[in-house]
């Protein structure tokens, strides 16, 4: 059965997130991304209402949401600024793999403190010299008596400089790859961990991004998550997930900008008529409410998959580049219908297509996602429909 | 201190309205049913005197089926209790069998205050609040900006704006208050607060639950007749003032503002 119908419950989740939306971030979205604002306050805010966490079953003290509304949410917290929104939403990839990975000890200890009260957390993977390519990991977990010593460092890391929680990712052994790398999960007030630069990017201003030191960082036995060499499961398990979210952000960067577009091309007037009635606009706005159904779709079925425990590697790759260079796209035509208009610092269109464009790099650029996809469907990966 | 809200689902203040064939109604499709934004500061404020001197928050609301999702909006952002009152033969009521209906479902319950909107965005007429006061036999403080209940919580002093100055009385406990803008800012629905309203108690009344005559009420039960709606004049054309210097405009408009717009 395929029924897109929202139930009250979800409609009303709806509502609180597209209302916290239109209140909170709204009214400060331009203003924080010229001044590349922390958006503290909204945060707070968000874990106030149990907007943050909402991946965390109730018994840890989160709200538990199944995959459908989550990302029916998302999409809301998303719309007026993903910058803000995904600040809010990092919360869900960062305790993504203590969820998978941990034991019920460690998730009441390390979830339930992250829920008690407004504590937020980050996703360690990335590293100057490895990307797409995870096995390159330098990140030592050098093992002792009684756990682990952590040398190294990250980079890019979002809400890392504010982070209460750090789920990180190290290698025991740099010789097996891939399956040397074990998932940590690291309270910030461990001895050692230090915040390098704060990075100055070209969109996603509201969201903090930095490199994060690890000098002797000494961690028990009760810091990993999973079995040693465990580690990179967990983080594509998170992925996989993270990759769904993103296509929901994309389809409220891609809302937002048709929104912006075609208000424009009602209102707009050249040759004494709405710039709407020229077909050569009408076929873009068209195209680019086309890509919205499309992400949108992909998106709650892939999260209906999450629901049923389908693996959904492959498809959330492909969903991945596919929303991303949707948002792209769109965003682009948008501030090309704006014209001179959309093009000028501190309009919504140009703030748009700037945050598009880190959609195509972040979480896996579009290139290792085909890369993903394309190994996938040769080993017969795919879905069945 | 236990409270009751009264809340009327009203269509969203930015749906637009179409008139129906008839008349006098108006064209219920496509229309968002919302909680009245009166309503919702009475739910506020039942919260916030709740939090603190305890005791529960009932909601009471009368209506078709739909009226629940309001309710439940009430209860997500922490009321305790619904109460719907739903009965085929309340369809087309007017504003005093409205009132004559909740009369009959709150004068049972335990209750120290009772929030109503000052009016309903809808009809605006404003006479639930008054009527229910009325029935109950309690009083009444109408258009109220600010609430206090006194530390012992038995007597409330309510305030009133009256041109630009405020009036404050007081009364003695059970009383009736229908809010006006400015009371509180209502809090948001939580998500844990969303996901618990549907397991908090809600209770529907039929009007044989509560001992009144169906001929009493309804289309047939009204007191007040609805003779015809009428949408508002359009908009006429701007006008724009003419005159050499900024001095020269202003003299125009003064003038025009007080021959033409009667505005003084």
């Amino acid at each position: 059965m395929i029924d897109f119908s929202l139930t009250s419950d979800q409609k009303r989740l709806l509502e609180l997130a597209r209302d916290f939306s239109e209140k909170e971030i709204r009214p400060v979205a331009l203003e924080y991304d010229r001044d590349g604002t922390y958006p503290e306050a909204i945060l707070k805010k968000a874990h106030e209402l149990g907007l943050m966490y909402t991946n965390i079953p109730e018994e840890y003290g989160g709200s538990g949401m199944d995959y459908v509304t989550h990302y029916v949410v998302t999409e809301a917290l998303n719309y007026d600024c993903c910058a803000i929104g995904q600040m809010i939403g990092i919360s869900h990839l960062s305790t993504g793999a203590i969820l998978f990975g941990g034991t019920e000890e460690q998730k009441k200890k390390f979830l339930g403190r992250m829920t008690e009260s407004y504590r937020s957390s980050c996703y360690c993977l990335t590293e100057p010299g490895a990307g797409s390519d995870a096995g390159a990991m330098r990140t030592m977990a050098k093992k002792t008596s009684d756990g682990y010593v952590i040398n190294g460092s990250k980079c890019y890391i979002t809400n890392g400089r504010d982070s209460d929680l750090l789920c990180l990712f190290a290698t025991t052994d740099r010789t097996l790859g891939t399956k040397g790398i074990c998932c940590f999960a690291v309270p910030r007030d461990t001895p050692g961990i230090s915040v390098g630069r704060v990075e100055d990017k070209m969109g996603h201003r509201a969201l903090t991004v930095t490199e994060i030191f690890f000098e002797n960082v000494e961690l028990g036995r009760e810091n990993l998550i999973g079995e040693e060499g465990q580690g990179f499961k967990l983080a594509m398990m998170a992925l996989d997930r993270g990759r769904v979210n993103i296509m929901a952000v994309c389809t409220a960067i891609a809302q937002k900008a048709f929104d912006e577009a075609s208000n424009w091309a009602r209102e707009r007037e050249q040759f004494g008529q709405p710039i709407g009635n020229f077909q050569a606009i009408q076929f873009m706005l068209a195209d680019i409410y086309a890509l919205i159904l499309a992400t949108r779709a992909m998106y709650l079925h892939m999260g209906w998959m999450l629901d049923q425990n389908i693996r959904c590697t492959v498809e959330a790759a492909s969903g991945k580049f596919f929303a991303t260079d949707a948002a792209m796209k769109v965003t682009t035509d948008a501030v090309q219908i704006l014209g001179g208009s959309g093009y000028m610092k501190g309009t919504v269109v140009e703030k748009l297509m700037r945050d598009a464009k880190l959609t195509q790099i972040f979480e896996g650029t579009n290139q290792i996602n085909r890369m993903v996809s394309g190994r996938g469907i040769l080993s017969k990966q795919c879905i069945q429909f | 201190m236990n409270v009751i809200v009264c809340l009327k689902q009203v269509p969203d203040t930015e749906t637009q309205i179409k008139i129906a064939p008839d008349g006098k109604s108006i064209v219920t499709d496509d229309i968002k049913w919302v909680m009245n934004p009166y309503d919702e500061y009475g739910v506020e404020e039942a919260l916030r005197l709740k939090e603190k001197f305890g005791g529960e928050v009932t909601v009471v609301s009368l209506g078709p089926k739909r009226v629940t999702e309001s309710i439940r909006t009430a209860l997500a952002m922490g009321a305790d209790k619904g109460i719907l009152i739903s009965d085929d033969a309340l369809e087309g009521s007017d504003s005093l069998a409205t009132a004559k209906a909740l009369a009959a479902a709150i004068k049972d319950l335990d209750y120290d205050l009772i929030f109503t909107g000052q009016r309903g965005v809808d009809d605006d007429m404003g006479v639930v609040g008054a009527s229910l006061a009325e029935f109950l036999d309690v009083p009444q403080f109408s258009v109220i900006v600010k609430v206090e209940v006194a530390e012992d919580g038995k007597s409330v002093k309510a305030h009133r704006p009256v041109e630009g100055q405020v009036l404050v009385v007081e009364s003695s406990l059970p009383a009736l208050i229908t809010t006006q803008k400015g009371l509180n800012e209502p809090r948001y629905a939580t998500l844990p607060g969303i996901m618990k309203a549907k397991k908090k108690p809600f209770e529907e009344k039929t009007l044989a639950d509560l001992g009144l005559d169906p001929a009493k009420v309804g289309e047939g039960g009204r007191k007040v007749k609805i003779l015809e709606l009428t949408p508002p004049p359009k908009r006429g054309e701007g006008k724009i003032i003419e005159g050499e210097t900024p001095q020269e405009k202003a003299a125009e408009l003064a003038k025009l503002l007080h021959e033409e717009a009667k505005v003084f």
